[in-house]
This record gives C-alpha cells, sequence and structure tokens, in this order.
C-alpha cells in the first residue's frame, strides 16, 4: 500500500472502525434503557432514567443528585433533558405505549389529570401519605388540585408558577407614572400607550402562535373579560362577545404600544427585550422575576417592580402552571423511583438548593413553606411575597366568572385541546399580524373548537 | 469594460459568499459570548469572549451523543453504499424489465411522511426490543437514504461509456470484476457525493432519533434542542453545542470536496 493509498483508505477506515469501537464500549448499540432499569425494587443497584425539561430548576435538579446518590448508594439517577415540545412528543409515546423507557418523569399540569384518568401514571398518594417527614398538606392546594383524580395525587409540583405584571420602575418615574398594585387591562393599555417609543416597547406580550405559547397569556385575558373557552355544556364561545372582546383587546395593545413582529415572540424573547431595557411592561410567568432580579445575569436586576396580573371583571388573573415530577406505571423501579421524587420535592431539597446554589434559586411554587424561610424571604424580597398571594389567589375550578366543566386556568384538559389551541393561536397569530380580522379568526376558530367540545358531551 | 464586469462579478460572488456564510460565522461568535451578551438586543460586537460555552457543553455528556451520531451516520452510509451500489448497477449498466416502475417503486417509497409510520415503527420496535438501540435507528437511516442513493447511483452509472465494460466482458472480465475495476473507478466522484449526502442525511436526522431513543442510543440533534430553555437564556451555549456539533459534517465535507465537486457535476454534460 503506499503513503498516498494509505492516507486515502487506511486513514477513514481507522477512524470509522475507531467510532464503531468506541460507540459500542458506551453502550451504543445496545438495549441501554431495558440494562439500566434492570433489577428495580427486590434490593440490588438500580439506575433511574428521569426524562425532564430543560429548565433551569431542573438543571438544577441534575447538578445536586449527586447528595441523593449518596444518600442512596443503591440508586442512581440518569437525567435525559430535553425542550418542553420534545418532552410532550416523547414521553407521550413512551407511557401511552407502555415502553417503559423512563422510570420518572417531568409532566405538565395539562397532562396530568389526563394521564391519570388513563391509568398511566402510578397513584403517588400512599407512598407520600406513609412517609410522616413528607409534609404533603404543605404543597400548593390550587396546584395539588390541578394534579389529582378523586382526592389522590398522581404527580408532585416541583415548580409552580402564576403570571405577573413586570414593569421597569426606572422609564415609570421618567415618564412620571404609578403602577397600582392591582392594575386594571384598561389602565395597563394607558400606560403601555404613554410609554411607548421608537426603539421601546409600551409591553411585551407573547404572539408566537401555539396554545402554550399566545394562548397561555390570552386565555388569561379571556377570563379575566368575562370569556371562556367552553361553557358547562361543553358548547365553545369562543366567537361569544367576552372572548372576542379579550381578543381584540390584545391585538390592539400589541398594535398601539407592543413590540414589533410581536408573532415571533414568547417568553425568552420578551425577557431578552426586557433585560435590554427596550420593554417598559411585561406580562408573563411569575418565575421570569427571578431571572430578572439574577444580578449576575441581568442588566435590570433592581430596577424592576412586580405587580398582580392586571384585571377586568375577576379579582385575580393570574394563570397556574407546574412543572411535576409523576411516576408511570410501567416503571419496574416503582419503590425507588418515588423515593427520588420525595427526595427532589422535600423541604429539605429545598434547603439544599438555597444552600448550595442560591436562595432565589429555590423552585418556587411548589410548597407554601418556602415563602416563609428567611434566607429566601430576603433574597426573593421583590417578587416572593407576591408570588405567594397570587398563588394562593388563583382558582383553576373556576378562573374566570363562569363556571366551566374543568380544572385549569389557561388551558382545558382535554387531549384535543392542545390541537385546537394551537389552530386557534395560528389564526389569532394571523389577526395579530394584519392578515385577516379577530371576528374571522375567532369565527373559524369557534367550528374548530366546537368540534372538540362536541366529543365531551 | 471588461476588467470592470469581471470586478462586478467577482464582488457579487464574494457577497453571496459572505452572506451564505454569515449565519454559521454568528453562530461562532455567539458560542464565544456570555449568555447575556448573546441575548443583548441590539447585538453587541465589543465584548469578552471565551471558551466557557464549549466547556459547559462538554461537561454535559457530549461524547455519547457524538458517538452514537458518528455510529449510526457511518453504518448507515456504508449500508446505503453496499446495497445502492449493485442495485444501481442493476438498474443501469444491465438494467432489468420495467426499470422506469422499480425506480418509481424506490423512489415512492420517500412519499409516506415519517410522521405517518412512526407510530407503527415504534410499536415493531418496542415489540422486539431495539427502542433505545443505535443500530436499529442507523438500519432506519439506511432505509430511508437508499432511495435517493439508487437514483444518483445509477444516474452515475448511466454516465459510464457502455464500451469500457464491453471491452471489459470481451477480455473476460465476471460481473464482480467489471463493477470493482472497471465502473466504480470511473463513478467513485459520485459514490463520494451519496455517500457525503447519505451521511449528511442520517447525520441531522431529527425526528425518528427523538421518537425512538431516549437515553443510550441518542443522537446529537435532539441532544442540541434540549439547550433550547424554555424559562432561560440559552442562545450562546446552544451557538456552542451546534458549532460542536457541524464540525465533523464540515470536515467530511472539507475531505471530500474535490470528489464532491466532481461527483455533483457528472451528468451535467452529456
Amino acid at each position: 500500500m503506499t503513503t498516498r493509498t494509505m492516507w486515502r483508505f487506511g486513514v477513514p477506515a481507522a477512524v470509522t472502525a475507531g467510532v464503531m469501537t468506541l460507540a459500542a464500549c458506551s453502550g451504543a448499540g445496545t438495549g441501554g434503557g431495558g440494562e439500566a432499569t434492570a433489577g428495580g425494587d427486590g434490593g440490588e443497584s438500580v439506575e433511574l432514567t428521569l426524562a425532564t425539561v430543560n429548565n433551569p430548576q431542573m438543571k438544577d435538579m441534575e447538578e445536586l443528585k449527586s447528595t441523593f446518590e449518596s444518600e442512596h448508594p443503591d440508586i442512581k439517577v440518569k437525567f435525559v433533558q430535553m425542550e418542553e415540545g420534545d418532552l410532550r412528543a416523547a414521553v407521550t409515546a413512551d407511557v401511552a405505549s407502555g415502553a417503559g423507557q423512563y422510570d420518572i418523569v417531568t409532566v405538565g399540569a395539562y397532562e396530568v389529570p389526563q394521564w391519570a384518568q388513563l391509568g398511566w401514571l402510578t397513584n403517588l398518594s400512599p407512598a407520600l401519605e406513609a412517609d410522616a417527614d413528607y409534609d404533603v398538606a404543605d404543597l400548593f392546594p390550587a396546584v395539588t388540585d390541578a394534579l389529582s383524580v378523586d382526592g389522590d395525587l398522581y404527580a408532585v409540583p416541583f415548580y409552580g408558577e402564576s403570571s405577573i405584571l413586570m414593569y421597569n420602575k426606572d422609564l415609570f418615574e421618567a415618564a412620571g407614572l404609578t403602577m397600582p398594585d392591582h392594575p386594571t387591562w384598561t389602565e395597563v393599555a394607558d400606560f403601555a400607550k404613554q410609554l411607548k417609543t421608537d426603539d421601546t416597547a409600551g409591553i411585551c406580550l407573547r404572539g408566537k402562535p401555539g396554545w402554550g405559547d399566545l394562548f397561555a397569556p390570552l386565555t388569561t385575558v379571556v377570563n379575566t373579560f368575562g370569556g371562556q373557552w367552553y361553557d358547562t355544556n361543553w358548547d365553545a364561545q369562543v366567537d361569544a362577545q367576552p372572548f372576542q372582546d379579550a381578543v381584540n383587546f390584545y391585538v390592539d395593545l400589541l398594535a398601539d404600544a407592543g413590540q414589533s413582529d410581536p408573532v415571533s415572540y414568547s417568553f425568552t424573547e420578551c425577557l431578552n427585550l426586557v433585560q435590554s431595557s427596550k420593554a417598559a411592561m411585561w406580562y408573563d410567568a411569575s418565575v421570569a422575576a427571578s431571572i430578572l432580579e439574577d444580578e449576575s445575569t441581568s442588566a435590570v436586576a433592581g430596577s424592576m417592580g412586580y405587580v398582580h396580573a392586571p384585571v377586568e371583571k375577576t379579582t385575580e388573573s393570574g394563570w397556574l402552571w407546574s412543572w411535576n415530577l409523576a411516576v408511570p406505571n410501567t416503571t419496574k423501579n416503582q419503590v425507588a423511583a418515588e423515593t427520588f421524587v420525595k427526595w427532589a420535592t422535600s423541604k429539605e431539597y429545598q434547603q439544599l438548593v438555597g444552600e448550595t446554589l442560591g436562595w432565589t434559586r429555590v423552585p418556587p411554587g411548589a410548597r407554601v413553606s418556602t415563602y416563609s424561610i428567611p434566607e429566601y424571604e430576603e433574597a426573593a424580597a421583590a417578587f416572593a411575597p407576591l408570588t405567594l398571594d397570587v398563588m394562593n389567589a388563583v382558582d383553576p375550578k373556576m378562573p374566570g366568572v363562569s363556571p366551566q366543566p374543568w380544572v385549569g386556568v389557561q388551558y382545558v384538559t382535554i387531549p384535543e385541546f392542545q390541537d385546537v389551541g394551537n389552530q386557534v393561536a395560528q389564526l389569532v397569530a394571523d389577526a395579530i399580524a394584519g392578515r385577516t380580522t379577530v371576528e374571522d379568526a375567532l369565527a373559524k376558530g369557534q367550528t374548530i373548537a366546537q368540534e372538540a367540545g362536541d366529543k365531551q358531551k | 469594460m471588461r476588467k470592470l464586469t469581471g470586478a462586478l462579478l467577482s464582488g457579487f460572488t464574494w457577497f453571496w459568499i459572505l452572506l451564505a456564510f454569515f449565519p454559521i460565522g454568528w453562530m461562532v461568535f455567539t458560542s464565544l459570548k456570555t449568555e447575556t451578551d448573546a441575548a443583548t438586543i441590539p447585538p453587541t460586537f465589543a465584548v469578552p469572549l471565551s471558551f466557557d460555552q464549549y466547556r459547559e457543553v462538554w461537561d454535559r455528556d457530549f461524547a455519547p451523543y457524538l458517538l452514537n451520531s458518528l455510529f449510526a451516520s457511518i453504518t448507515s452510509t456504508i449500508l446505503v453504499l453496499a446495497i445502492a451500489i449493485p442495485a444501481a448497477y442493476g438498474l443501469s449498466i444491465r438494467p432489468v424489465r420495467k426499470v422506469q416502475d422499480v425506480l418509481f417503486f424506490f423512489i415512492s417509497t420517500r412519499f409516506l411522511p415519517v410522521a405517518a409510520a412512526i407510530l407503527p415503527l415504534y410499536f415493531i420496535l418496542k415489540t422486539i426490543g431495539l427502542l433505545d438501540n443505535v443500530t436499529a435507528l442507523a438500519l432506519l437511516y439506511g432505509a430511508m437514504n437508499l432511495p435517493i442513493a439508487v437514483w444518483m447511483m445509477r444516474s452515475f452509472f448511466n454516465d459510464v461509456p457502455r464500451e469500457i465494460t464491453e471491452a471489459g466482458q470481451v477480455d473476460g472480465a465476471n460481473l464482480r470484476v467489471e463493477i470493482t475495476r472497471l465502473v466504480l473507478p470511473i463513478v467513485a466522484p459520485g459514490v463520494a457525493a451519496v455517500a457525503l449526502i447519505s451521511f449528511i442525511f442520517a447525520w441531522n436526522e431529527y425526528f425518528l432519533a427523538l421518537i425512538l431513543t431516549s437515553d443510550a442510543a441518542r443522537t446529537l440533534p435532539p441532544y442540541l434542542a434540549s439547550f433550547v430553555d424554555g424559562r432561560g437564556q440559552f442562545l450562546a451555549v446552544l451557538s456552542a453545542a451546534s458549532t460542536m456539533a457541524v464540525f465533523p459534517v464540515v470536515l467530511a465535507g472539507w475531505a471530500a470536496q474535490k470528489q464532491l465537486v466532481r461527483g455533483l457535476a457528472m451528468g451535467a454534460v452529456k
């Protein structure tokens, strides 16, 4: 073989062979999931696979898992982090088919009651109540209401959130404006128009199509304007006057005083805009406050104010969301999985986060007692009392002015809602972008929503 | 006038080159910033740069995902070449009956969206215990890329002068010698092009890797998406992970560029 031939064929062949060998050694090519979860509750060593959304709080959990593993030397925990949409697709396929690739899954509040009713999740109440040290009553009642079926808990909140209005105090002071603690949407719209300049948005609101994007804040606006997705007979109310008023208000507010190109904005885009002082107000998840107040990463730390979600016809209008840990019925390691779930949602874990990573990084909105930890109260003074107020005030059973046949604030707890919400969100986004009118969008949305409503009757 | 036209043409070409390179360059630049600087609007340029984000990516177990991607891509590419070359040879140099129907059948297997086949695939793999298995992923990638590879290889074989194979046959060359000694050296650039395209398709495949793997067999594309943080900043670390992920493909493209250009140009002139 000549040197030239060796370089042309020998080196690539050697590299290829090396990759194959390394991949084989690293577990590639084997059914790793099956091997990892072999054994289980028989007392031998166990590796749990945890599928989780990749939010900062979950990354902190992974960082601290070594503490759990040292306390439980027979249990190892492998984290598989995914983006929210990917997590939904992958975990739904796994749990629904009974594939059993995951021992613990992170599930949103929207899915938990549906999956529990389908028998996909383990009832955690017996394990939680059997542990005298695990204070179930300390979990936020509004959150556990949304995670329970017939009084049994099928997931435990890891962190929870509501929605609040955040505003830049410097911009308000410069304009001579004062933000009330309980603003109305009319007041907020008025402030936004006064604060809007060529390079600063009066308010940043989500416009990206998606039931979890645009329709998270917009549904709370609909609720407080007196609208709702369905009445108690599962008749769609999308083209009813209160729903139309709310969407018209939202679209007009974005057009008059919102950020440019709103249909490309969701949480992260608004966060970046506010951190650059390019938006005077932002209505979004309460968890944003802890990011805005982080002095190591935020240029507006200390300059932000936080008040209740704006209202019109209700006294509160915050949403309710939680990321929760659940154990699929298909796990072979139920006891080990429950042990980890209890550890990650315990009061001791919250202390561990505060003492190890910093008190502003304690997962909010899961336990009431978090808000009476002195160090947390001090570190999160700007937003913790408000979050506690809002989380206690939210009523997921009737967030608007009329009764509803499901439990949930910014979503409808039926399987069809993801599709309905996504389709109607796309129509409303078209209205925001000026490609259609709100009336036309909601007329089409009514038909889409009614089809799903009819299936519930 | 000719000089002016040449200069304008050069300027125009450079403009398009820079425009095409800009997203890659911007990704690399962003990967060297801090998360706060990366998220600043409007973008900032005079900021401190570091390799911290690359360290974070590496610390988040980059290597196993890289190895899985390499294994799935290389194995599927070898599989594709092993089947596509004789198949295309049979459809070109020694065509079977109703060759057009056969070719249409091959390409028609690409008409079905992957999403429509995912549930049967999932249940089949679950039943035979091959969920989260990188070899199964490589087989699927091979099957997905095979039709396009057969089509491409056939067009390359069509360009081989028949006189060469006929001369070989007169000299007593059997089928194996005819393919390996006479035809393959002529279509080597085409084989390189097919191999690279097959490798890139497998390397970038996202949907199957997301649904059919969970941990042991997970590849780079779903791993990259895991850096997209719904409740925080992620642009710098995502850029660093993406830069690391595209590096092997760029390297493969660079190594094969001479063959690739010849291969892609094959059949352009009759």
